[in-house]
């Protein structure tokens, strides 16, 4: 991490960026923040380890209102929604300067609650550098280890892999995490009846509590703004009137996103009630690359998506309908 | 002081139910919520704590006010019916025991929310000492003692039964339903439970951090503060905080277009990240995620106190700091300005 802190303040210090986008160490081991740098005495807060998971790209859609460059420090799997909000136009790749952070996955301490490790004083093995394997966490329970793969992010396990999409400069190293496929769990439910579908999804998303999370931290939700903070409604975006109405939500959303979500999983990251939110994006996803070919949102800033393109071979709509 | 087994706790639930609605600890996936006891129910008590607070419970995220029909020119209006059925929430925290403290300051003062008020009338309370308590807790810095939470009935957890005492007439009818499920016994190992989460929470980090400065008095000084254009910054603007929070009790009012000639009016949690929050007619007097940001805090920890005789409407639970995306909390912003006053701890 050092040569990443000091390499940040040196490009801050001789002007070739004005702020920096990065993460701020937090008052526990395990909740560093997102924060903008602007001067190289701020920079002492800064911090770089396995909890770093927050996604930065979207924060650059606030900072392009600024002047001079943002400096923004973006792992792999971020360059992709980078790259996305470059396509359409919501960050200017000339007023940013990208620096490739190494990555060999991302913590969730949700994951070390869940094994009913709690009151952390402080953990050690999350540090972005080196071998580390193991979590040591102190607790006034006692010390505990945690293998640090089983403390990843859900979408670690399926890592799109380690290289970075865009970048001005890399610093550090980053690692393949991934160890399952990403399509798995969407061959489960595509092979549910209906019925069983259908209690599926109920059961998810009837924990919904339309915080909005999902849709704040998502970098493909970038209308300036919502359909669904629009008083012209007569529901509202703060409460399910029925049933149905919380499903249409998150259904609404999932087609908005298709064809542009990079597959990030901050949403599923960050849903307070642990719904799996990113598996109706990959049921987008898994169809149009059956569709329409293998294609990845976010792998560059200049190709034409598969829905916003048109080809004589496209498929015809009665494909729904005629295929398995 | 009474007892019961663990492994009669079951029975318990089920005595309980067969006279009144139950709610409590259940979990459904990784998470645990308050919600109707049944048979099938995953009871969890063990969990510390509940993603939401149990304040749905007088305080629902969503309900109806009542409904209009225009029929043959003529406007019939029906107002939904209060509360009128006993129920027992059971397995509250401390730290949520005063949240409806809180919400007993803004909903039963002058003029009383009657769907509130009928609520709060025919429930129980069961509040459930806390054991293990967690490093986001900070209930001590408000003067919360989660070692006995003074509710109807008061419970007390350990690894083989649950200590039953009760406080009030509500608590005595309760245990009465109860019956012969419980037996009488002393109090030893609750008072050793109660020693031994003491000194936990003196270890913990949050526990002992100083609210000294936030009252209702530095109301234009902590306003006027540059630090809130600093501390907004990460928020996303969501609502996480708000509705998982056991005292965030804004909420706003809505007319659901019920088709033929009819509304169903309702009301919905509001949360002050959201954009038309407090909109009026002439706009918002917020218009900024800082200004947003900054009426949160202000209101935990300088309006509420400023006109309830100094309880800040802050309990230190916690779910805020488990749960933010950007991992911001109240915890953070309290330390931030002792550290702008000097006053680092």
């Amino acid at each position: 991490m050092q040569e990443l802190v000091t390499r940040v303040k040196e490009l801050l210090e001789n002007g070739t960026v004005s702020r920096v986008l990065g993460w701020k160490a937090g008052d526990l081991s395990y909740n560093p923040e997102p924060a903008f740098f602007e001067t190289a005495a701020s920079l002492d807060a800064f911090v770089y380890d396995g909890f770093c998971g927050a996604n930065l790209s979207k924060y650059l859609i606030e900072a392009m209102k600024k002047e001079g460059k943002t400096l923004v420090c973006l792992k792999p799997c971020d360059t992709y929604s980078f790259n996305q909000l470059v396509k359409e136009h919501r960050i200017d790749r000339d007023k940013t300067y990208v620096i490739g952070v190494g990555c060999k996955g991302k913590l969730n301490v949700e994951k070390l609650r869940e094994s009913g490790i709690k009151g952390i004083q402080s953990i050690s093995g999350a540090e972005a550098d080196g071998d580390c394997e193991t979590l040591t966490i102190q607790t006034v329970y006692g010390e505990k280890t945690f293998a640090y793969r089983d403390a990843m992010l859900e979408r670690c396990h399926v890592c799109k892999g380690k290289e970075h999409m865009v970048y001005d400069e890399l610093i550090g190293e980053s690692k393949d995490t991934a160890d399952a496929d990403r399509f798995t769990e969407v061959d489960l439910i595509e092979k549910m009846s209906p019925e069983e579908k259908f209690a599926f999804f109920q059961r998810e998303l009837s924990k919904c509590i339309r915080c909005n999370a999902c849709r704040n931290v998502c970098p493909a939700c970038s209308c300036r703004k919502c359909v669904f903070d629009s008083n012209k409604f007569d529901s509202a975006q703060k409460a399910n009137a029925d049933s149905f109405e919380e499903k249409m939500f998150h259904i609404i959303r999932a087609f908005h996103v298709a064809g542009r979500c990079t597959d990030c999983g901050e949403c599923s990251r960050v849903c307070p009630q642990g719904i799996p939110l990113h598996l109706f994006n990959r049921k987008f996803i898994k169809d149009i690359n059956s569709l329409y070919g293998e294609y990845q949102a976010g792998a560059d800033a200049e190709s034409l998506a598969p829905l916003t393109d048109f080809t004589f071979e496209d498929a015809e709509p009665s494909v729904v309908a005629e295929r398995e | 002081m009474k007892r019961i087994a663990r492994e009669n706790l079951t029975a318990l639930f089920r005595q309980i139910s067969a006279q009144q609605d139950l709610i409590l600890p259940v979990k459904n996936g990784n998470q645990v919520n308050f919600s109707a006891w049944t048979e099938d129910a995953a009871v969890d008590l063990d969990t510390l704590k509940t993603v939401k607070s149990p304040k749905d419970a007088f305080f629902p995220q969503s309900e109806n006010l009542y409904t209009c029909l225009k029929e043959n020119g003529k406007l019939k209006i029906e107002p939904e019916a209060l509360r009128d059925r006993p129920f027992t929430v059971f397995g509250m925290k401390a730290c949520d025991l005063q949240g409806v403290a809180v919400l007993d300051r803004v909903f039963l003062s002058e003029p009383i929310d009657t769907y509130y008020a009928a609520r709060r009338d025919h429930g129980t309370i069961v509040a459930l000492a806390c054991a293990e308590p967690e490093e986001s807790c900070f209930c001590k810095a408000f003067g919360i003692d989660c070692t006995n939470p003074a509710a109807d009935v008061t419970v007390w957890l350990t690894a083989d039964s649950l200590y039953w005492q009760s406080n009030t007439e509500k608590g005595e009818a309760l245990t009465k339903l109860a019956g012969d499920l419980l037996e009488d016994c002393d109090s030893a190992a609750v008072e050793a439970q109660k020693s031994a989460t003491a000194a936990i929470i003196d270890q913990l980090p949050y526990m002992n951090i100083s609210l000294e400065g936030w009252n209702g008095d530095v109301l234009t000084e902590k306003f006027d503060s540059p630090l809130w254009e600093e501390l907004y910054k990460p928020c996303l603007a969501c609502g996480t905080c708000t509705f998982v929070c056991p005292t965030c009790q804004c909420y706003d009012i809505k007319d659901y277009d019920t088709g033929a000639n009819g509304i169903q009016r309702y009301r919905c949690w509001d949360s002050c990240m959201y954009s038309d929050f407090t909109m009026m007619a002439h706009g918002n007097n917020r218009t900024s995620q800082m200004q947003r940001f900054r009426q949160r805090f202000m209101h935990k920890l300088v309006y509420f106190p400023a006109n309830n005789d100094g309880m800040y409407s802050c309990v230190g639970c916690g779910r805020c700091v488990d749960k933010c995306p950007s991992a911001l909390n109240i915890v953070k912003v309290i330390k931030a300005f002792a550290n702008e006053g000097g006053k680092n701890e």
